[in-house]
């Protein structure tokens, strides 16, 4: 703990409850508790549409991630720099919870599997206009070729996982017993090298620059 | 040349995107500038990650639920 200099008054005066003894502490803990809760509700909320779970089961969800984010945020409770407020810090670890077992619980839907490819609704994924489906016919059959032919196996893997199947980042996280920012790389990766096999022959235009945009598939990733 | 405006976006990689972990590891950070700064101070101040947010889903999802409870007062304890 750097200590409590430069700290906000609300954000030291929970340091020093966490940090103090009975019951101050456990008065304390079921507060932040509470706080968490309400945020991890919240989120599931937020979320709607894009899981399916509802009523007792949605809020076992949100006490399971309120309760491990608690246990999360005393266990690291050292490395609180007071960078941000308290509060934002601790929500970090509730929204993170909330990520996590949505990613677990994608796989306990009986329609999930990595099995089926979906290449028929890649130009839906990446918002293709209907109207557009036949006269971007060969950059499809190119971008499926880049797919099959540049890409590593695991690249590949993951590619026709995310995109082309819809399975949920966090899901295949699960699923392959990795990282997110080790699956992000990935893609991060095969999206690379497929411009560049897109460009080389053709189909897109030589990259101008500019800040990355995945918007037409990240929310459905 | 293509006119897949969604396949161009999605394709196209920014080298200054920092990736998930070191995104998450401020996000806290992120979003209490962005409440106290506004966005566009923010992104200046953090390039690497305002290009991440805006190309990861997942990241981007957190980004949004934590800007959307940190913008919360935190005496309200309702759910």
């Amino acid at each position: 703990m750097s200590g409590e200099r430069g700290l906000d008054a609300d954000s030291a005066q929970w340091l020093r409850a966490l940090q103090a003894s009975a019951p101050d502490r456990d008065l304390a803990l079921a507060r932040l508790h509470a706080l968490l809760l309400r945020v991890a509700r919240s989120e599931l909320r937020r979320r709607e549409g894009r899981h399916p779970i509802t009523g007792p089961d949605l809020d076992d969800l949100a006490h399971q991630a309120a309760d491990d984010a608690l246990v999360a945020v005393t266990a690291k409770l050292g490395q609180f720099r007071g960078e941000s407020r308290f509060t934002t810090w601790a929500y970090k670890f509730a929204v993170l919870e909330v990520s996590a077992k949505l990613g677990r619980h994608f796989w306990q839907r009986p329609a999930a599997s990595l099995e089926t490819d979906q290449w028929e609704r890649l130009p839906d994924r990446l918002s293709m206009r209907p109207d557009q489906l036949a006269e971007q016919a060969d950059l499809l059959a190119a971008l499926r070729q880049a797919v099959e032919e540049q890409l590593t196996d695991r690249q590949r893997r993951v590619f026709t996982a995310i995109v082309v199947n819809g399975i949920p980042l966090d899901a295949l996280v699960v699923q392959l017993g990795s990282s997110r920012n080790v699956i992000y790389k990935t893609m991060f990766d095969a999206r690379r090298k497929l411009r560049a096999a897109l460009v080389a022959n053709g189909y897109l235009a030589v990259p101008a620059g500019g800040p990355a945009g995945l918007d037409s598939v990240r929310r459905s990733s | 040349m293509t006119d897949w405006p969604g396949l161009e976006e999605f394709l196209r990689t920014d080298p200054r995107d920092v990736g998930c972990d070191q995104a998450l590891r401020i996000l806290h950070v992120y979003v209490d500038l962005i409440l106290s700064e506004g966005a566009g101070p923010t992104a200046r101040r953090y390039p690497g990650v305002a290009a991440h947010l805006l190309a990861c889903g997942p990241c981007s999802d957190d980004y949004d639920g934590l800007l959307a409870a940190a913008g919360q007062p935190a005496g309200d304890e309702r759910a």
